[in-house]
């Protein structure tokens, strides 16, 4: 098979990575899911925001709200993380910069994400401080 | 070698946004389909903000009813209202954009009337829909 790579570009050993296509595959997969749980976290929004705290616990511990609200807030921070990585590779170059605001991303978005879902669960499970 | 007069024509410029330096009229017009790009990308910024509300509420419901009562009291003000108004519009912005952009991705409708139109759709969706939470909102004493 012939290769078409220039020797420069043979030194530098740069090219694909052979991973793009995974990353673009998970933004679509996630924005898919993400189009019928933000319909009804938004139904959602609109329920708890008329109610109280006895009510806000009642509702998620309802088996369905819960997994639901669990799921919607796993697959928003792990496709947010994707667009906003996105973001941060097209505008910024310098590389300590990117690396720095890349993992700033991954970080806060993994962080939110446990801390949302662990109280989720604790409250659905525990009954919360009623 | 030649006394004939040069011609005074500006030299070609490659494309870029503005003809002449700071304050120069402008030299790509902003067709709607650049706002509905950009906006998608502002939308998605502002939803992460909203993300990270959301993870906070979540976070006040499993602090008790006092911090919960506190994070109800933050987003019912008028400040906390601007915020979440904000969000919504986001929101449906960003899921009709992103379904606009699944039906490029599996190869329709990218030519440019289609574009121009879809973005049109788009538009009038968000702000339909936005009005409509609302004033859901506004009837079942969610605000």
């Amino acid at each position: 098979m012939v290769s078409y790579r220039t020797p420069l570009g043979r030194a530098r050993g740069l090219g694909s990575a052979m991973q793009g296509a995974g990353h673009w595959v998970s933004e679509r997969v996630s924005a898919i899911a993400l189009v019928p749980l933000v319909l009804w976290a938004i139904y959602g929004v609109l329920r708890l925001a008329a109610g109280d705290y006895g009510f806000a616990v009642h509702w998620i511990q309802d088996p369905l709200n819960a997994t639901l609200t669990a799921l919607t807030l796993a697959i928003s921070f792990w496709h947010m993380q994707s667009g906003m990585r996105v973001i941060v590779e097209d505008y910024i170059h310098k590389a300590l910069s990117k690396s720095a605001l890349l993992l700033v991303n991954l970080f806060v978005c993994w962080l939110a994400g446990a801390l949302a879902i662990f109280s989720i669960l604790k409250v659905a499970l525990s009954g919360g401080a009623l | 070698m030649t006394d004939a007069p040069r011609p005074t024509r500006e030299p070609p410029v490659s494309p870029h946004l503005v003809t002449g330096g700071f304050g120069s009229p402008p030299l790509w017009r902003w067709h709607i389909t650049m706002w509905s790009s950009i906006l998608h990308r502002a939308s998605g910024c502002a939803l992460y903000v909203g993300a990270l509300i959301a993870a906070a509420w979540a976070i006040a419901l499993a602090q008790g009813p006092d911090r919960y009562a506190d994070f109800k009291a933050l987003l019912g003000s008028w400040p906390g209202k601007v915020v979440m108004f904000g969000l919504t519009l986001s929101v449906f912005y960003h899921l009709a954009n992103g379904v606009r952009h699944l039906v490029w991705d599996a190869g329709h409708g990218f030519d440019l009337k289609s574009a121009n139109a879809s973005a049109v759709v788009v538009f009038a969706f968000a702000a339909a829909a936005t009005l409509a939470v609302w004033g859901i909102a506004g009837m079942t004493g969610a605000l």
